[in-house]
Order: structure tokens, then C-alpha cells, then sequence
């Protein structure tokens, strides 16, 4: 296989295959720590972090580890980097550690974590193992923040609560109240809340996606400049 | 002696959907009546307001689809919901809480899974499940019945001013089957004589409210629009669960047969709400399942469930098993072999 380029590895982790909405892997800590933002982009942090890590460290031994026993390997690997950012937040970031629970530790059962270091690092050089493990991180975390936004909006009608538990104590005006003496809705926050959204999220990327499409292909069906009638048997690409 | 002899077709036309949503609309009349004098105005203003934002949100989502708007709007199939939400809500609700109700029923539980005719759940139990969850407290704020107190039920100003304003205030006082839920301990007679909102079976106005429906329901079976298997199933279902659980005496055991079967919404979901075509079981004996099913769930969440009454959650569970109970249910085809081997 051969290397992609990074602006594909790019596209891909934003938005071809993003992990969250198209892979659709790691949808237990998307669906369980999305109630706000900070949670999110706690969760999401961890997990770019983990993930450049493992995808280095993969890439680094991928010559040296036999296939029969690459995946116990690839998990040890994950659960050192685990390990290292749970340390890291329980460090600096001791509430936000206490909030996330069960679910950093979990990190090292994310499927996106694996999922990449089999099918990508496993087979590619260092740098663009790092690029694919740093975008797909990026990718996974911008749906995690999206989710999260407007989880935390429709059930509490604020958004950004709470941000000192990450960004120390000046960030706790950044709490934006949008409707005052608003009545929480529970289903936004609750996990059935962030089924519906995540629905919402990937039918709007699908809608998007034929939207370009439907573009692209009115684009292509234009009749070349010049020819001498049109070609109506199959399609000139 | 005349023996007219009628030329065929002798079949009569049969209810098309739009028909059948009258007269579904038609029998919910004796309950809400009841209602309306038990509880006030509550319930007519609940209703009204659901209905405006049902066919709002209908027209909304059909023009979204690209579909013909006035021609699904005139099946009625979004104002029966609206209504039966309506019903289902406390009286004197404030309007966002119907309003979210009623975006959820129609926007996602009918239109994202197809419209009218493919929804998997009933779309007025899936807005109130989603409201009962979102919302505990208003949810389960009931106003005190015609009769506890001195003093009348709200009439229409005022129940307009619950809905829209929210600075009237107005007595509540938890349902039959709550009391029954939090007064484990006493003795039933205790119960019913310090409570003024019991009544002669069940509680006071519910027994009326649940008559209404039981006789709405009568007619609708009269006129053909569902079979009696999934409604008496689930009536005897629930009436058996009941009777085996219930010595007699002590509150902690449930209350009488007659009171589930006279209280909160049993009346409601037998007759109106299990017997919705799309969402439940289709041959004869899964229709006998289905409600049998539904009645049992409904016991045993009122019973030993967190919420007092269980009729909205246990629709939606026996939904998910329509298809299963279906599957399982499938008539033979006449020539063809018990056990379908050819």
C-alpha cells in the first residue's frame, strides 16, 4: 500500500473517514462523557494524545513485531500511553480526572486507538503514522466538542461551564449563560440525548456529503466545449 | 313480502385512514369530557395547542421531505396524536413542555422513520416518555380532581393562563396511583379514607375519566376500526397480574384489579393507544401477545418501577416486540405445512 499523501490523511480524519461519524468506533466515551464541553474536550485531549503516542510507538516497531502477535502487542503499547495521560491528568487536571472516571482508563479499549494502529501505522512510515494518529485524534475530538456544545445548550441552555476544571482558575467566567432561568432538559443530558444527537450529526455530514456530490456530478455531465454532439453512451472521466 | 335482493358489490367502501382517524378522534370524546370536568379546562387548552404544533411541525417536515402536504395533513393521522398527547399530559401544562412533546412525537419518532405508516413507535407515547424523563416534575403535577377541595377546577381563562403565563396558582395533589406507591405500609381502607382523591373504585374523577375512554373504546371496537384481542388482552392481562398480587388489605400489595383497571391511563392505552395499527403486533394472536405483554409490563413498572403509572413505557417496549411477536405469530398460508417446511 502506498503512503497517502497528508492532505488526504488529513481529509480523511476530519471528515472522509472520521472516526466518530463515519467509523463510527469509540462510540461508548462519544456517547457517555458528551454532556459539556469541558468533559468533551477533556476526553478528546486524552485521546489525541494517545493516540499520536500509540501510532508512533506502532509505526516504530512495525518491522520488528511479527503478525501473529501484533494486536497483544499494539494493546500493550496502548495501555502504557493510557496509562501516561492518566497519570498526566490525574496530575494537573485532578477534578476534570475524577469526572471522566472509568472512561479514561476505557481509552485503551477505544476502537479508533486500535483500529488505527492495525490498519494504518502498522503499515506506514513514522511521520505520516504520527499525521494520520494526530488528525484522527483532531477529527474525533472536533465531533466529541460538537456533540458536547450542543448537548450542554439544549440542557442547560449554557455553554463552556465549568472550564477552569482544564483551563485553570481565570477560565471559570467563560461560562456564556444564553437563556437565563432556563429549565433543564434531562434528555439532552441524559445518554439517550446523545444517541439523537449523534443521529443528527452524521445525517448532516450525509446530507453535506450528497449535496457535494450532486454538484460535482452537475458539473461532469456538462457537455465538452467544441464536441460535436453529445455523448450520451457511459461517462468521459 | 318484499326480499329485496341488492346487487353486488354487496362489500361496503371501507374507512379510508382520514375516516378512521374521525372516528378516533370522535370516541376520545366521553374520556376528555371527563376530564375536562374532573381537572378543568386543562385538558381542551393541552389539546388545542398540541394540535396547532402537531400540524405545524407535520406541514414542516412533509415540505422538507418533498412530499403532497395537504394530502398527508388531511389523513388526520398527526392531530390524533396531538390529541392523544394532549390527553396524556398533565392538565394546565406550560407550553413548552407540550411544545417539545410534540416536535419529538412528530419531527422524529414519525417523520425521521418515514411518515405516517412506518413509524416502529407510537409517536404521542415516544413525545411523552421523552417529556416524562426530560421533565419529572411537571410531568407528574397533577391538579387536585372536582370535589377535594373547595373551591372549582380551573376554567378556561385560567387554564390558558397555566399554560401560557405560569403565575396562577392552582391545588395539586398526587394521583391515586402515586399514593399507592409511596403509602406502602397502611392498610387500604386507611389509605382510602385519608385520601379525599379516592373515589369509588379507583381515584376520584380517574374512574370517570377511564369510563369515558372505556366506552369510546366500545365504539371503536363496534365499528371495526381495531380487533378485540389486543385491548381485552391486555385488560385481562393486567386484571390477572393484579388479582395475584393483592391480599386483600395492605397498600404495600398493589391495590385491587378494579383500581389498576379504573386508574391513570389503563383505559387510555387499552383502546387508544396499543391498538394503534402501525406500531403493534399484526396477525390475531400476536395482537393476544402484544397486549398481554403490554398489560403485564404495565403492572409490574406501576408496581415496582420508579414512575407511577407505566402505560407510555411499557407501549414503547411492547413496540420494540412487535416485530419479534410478528415473526413468531405468522399465520400458516392455507395449502402450506405446519412448520412451513414447503
Amino acid at each position: 500500500m502506498a503512503t497517502p499523501s497528508y492532505k488526504d490523511i488529513t481529509v480523511n480524519g476530519f471528515w472522509k473517514n472520521n472516526p466518530a461519524i463515519v467509523q463510527l468506533l469509540g462510540l461508548c466515551p462519544l456517547l457517555a462523557v458528551t454532556a459539556s464541553v469541558v468533559n468533551a474536550l477533556g476526553l478528546g485531549l486524552a485521546t489525541i494524545l494517545v493516540l499520536l503516542c500509540s501510532n508512533t510507538a506502532v509505526s516504530l516497531i512495525r518491522n520488528l513485531v511479527s503478525d501473529a502477535v501484533r494486536l497483544p502487542a499494539f494493546v500493550m503499547i496502548i495501555a502504557a500511553a493510557v496509562t501516561v495521560t492518566e497519570l498526566l491528568m490525574q496530575a494537573y487536571t485532578y477534578e476534570l480526572y475524577q469526572i471522566l472516571g472509568i472512561f479514561l482508563p476505557l481509552i485503551t479499549t477505544n476502537c479508533v486507538i486500535l483500529g488505527r494502529a492495525d490498519a494504518f501505522a502498522s503499515k506506514n512510515p513514522l511521520l505520516p503514522s504520527m499525521t494520520d494518529g494526530l488528525m484522527m485524534g483532531l477529527g474525533f475530538t472536533a465531533v466529541l466538542l460538537l456533540l458536547g456544545a450542543m448537548r450542554e445548550l439544549l440542557g442547560t441552555g449554557a455553554i463552556f461551564a465549568d472550564m477552569d476544571l482544564l483551563f485553570g482558575p481565570s477560565a471559570a467566567t467563560w461560562k456564556i449563560v444564553l437563556v437565563e432561568g432556563y429549565h433543564d432538559f434531562l434528555l439532552a443530558i441524559l445518554p439517550p440525548g446523545a444517541f439523537i444527537f449523534c443521529g443528527l450529526i452524521i445525517a448532516l455530514k450525509n446530507r453535506i456529503d450528497s449535496g457535494i456530490k450532486a454538484r460535482r456530478d452537475a458539473l461532469r455531465e456538462k457537455p465538452i466545449k467544441g464536441a460535436k454532439r453529445v455523448r450520451v453512451t457511459g461517462t468521459i472521466s | 313480502m318484499l326480499l329485496s335482493t341488492p346487487t353486488s358489490p354487496h362489500a361496503h367502501t371501507p374507512l379510508d385512514t382520514s375516516g378512521l382517524m374521525r372516528l378516533v378522534i370522535l370516541a376520545t370524546l366521553p374520556g376528555v369530557a371527563a376530564l375536562t370536568w374532573f381537572f378543568g379546562w386543562g385538558t381542551i387548552v393541552n389539546i388545542a395547542f398540541a394540535s396547532l404544533i402537531a400540524l405545524a411541525c407535520e406541514a414542516f417536515a412533509l415540505y422538507l421531505r418533498g412530499r403532497r402536504v395537504m394530502f398527508y395533513l388531511r389523513d388526520c393521522s398527526a392531530l390524533v396524536t396531538a390529541i392523544l398527547l394532549g390527553i396524556a399530559l398533565p392538565p394546565g401544562s406550560p407550553w413548552w413542555i407540550i411544545a417539545v412533546g410534540i416536535v419529538f412525537a412528530i419531527l422524529i419518532a414519525k417523520q425521521l422513520y418515514g411518515g405516517m405508516g412506518y413509524n416502529p413507535f407510537n409517536p404521542a407515547m415516544a413525545g411523552y416518555v421523552v417529556l416524562l424523563i426530560s421533565f419529572p416534575l411537571e410531568m407528574t403535577r397533577w391538579l387536585s380532581p372536582l370535589g377535594t377541595f373547595e373551591g372549582s377546577v380551573p376554567g378556561l381563562m385560567e387554564a390558558l393562563q397555566l399554560c401560557f403565563g405560569g403565575g396562577f396558582d392552582a391545588h395539586t395533589m398526587a394521583t391515586t396511583l402515586d399514593v399507592f406507591k409511596q403509602g406502602a405500609g397502611l392498610m387500604v381502607a386507611d389509605v382510602w379514607q385519608q385520601n379525599p382523591q379516592f373515589g369509588r373504585w379507583g381515584g376520584l374523577g380517574w374512574e370517570w375519566v377511564n369510563i369515558g375512554f372505556l366506552a369510546g373504546g366500545c365504539y371503536l371496537l363496534h365499528r371495526g376500526v381495531f380487533t378485540w384481542h389486543a385491548p381485552m388482552s391486555m385488560l385481562i392481562a393486567l386484571t390477572a397480574m393484579a388479582a395475584v398480587f393483592y391480599d386483600g388489605g395492605s397498600s404495600a400489595s398493589g391495590g385491587s384489579p378494579l383500581m389498576h383497571l379504573l386508574s391513570g391511563a389503563t383505559m387510555l392505552g387499552a383502546f387508544f393507544i396499543i391498538t394503534d395499527p402501525v406500531s403493534s403486533a399484526v396477525s390475531t394472536r400476536g395482537r393476544l401477545i402484544y397486549g398481554a405483554l403490554a398489560g403485564v409490563l404495565v403492572y409490574v413498572i406501576r408496581r415496582w418501577g420508579n414512575y407511577p403509572d407505566a402505560v407510555a413505557f411499557a407501549v414503547l417496549i411492547v413496540n420494540f416486540a412487535a416485530p419479534f411477536i410478528d415473526h413468531y405469530t405468522m399465520p400458516r398460508t392455507y395449502g402450506h405445512n405446519r412448520g412451513g417446511s414447503d
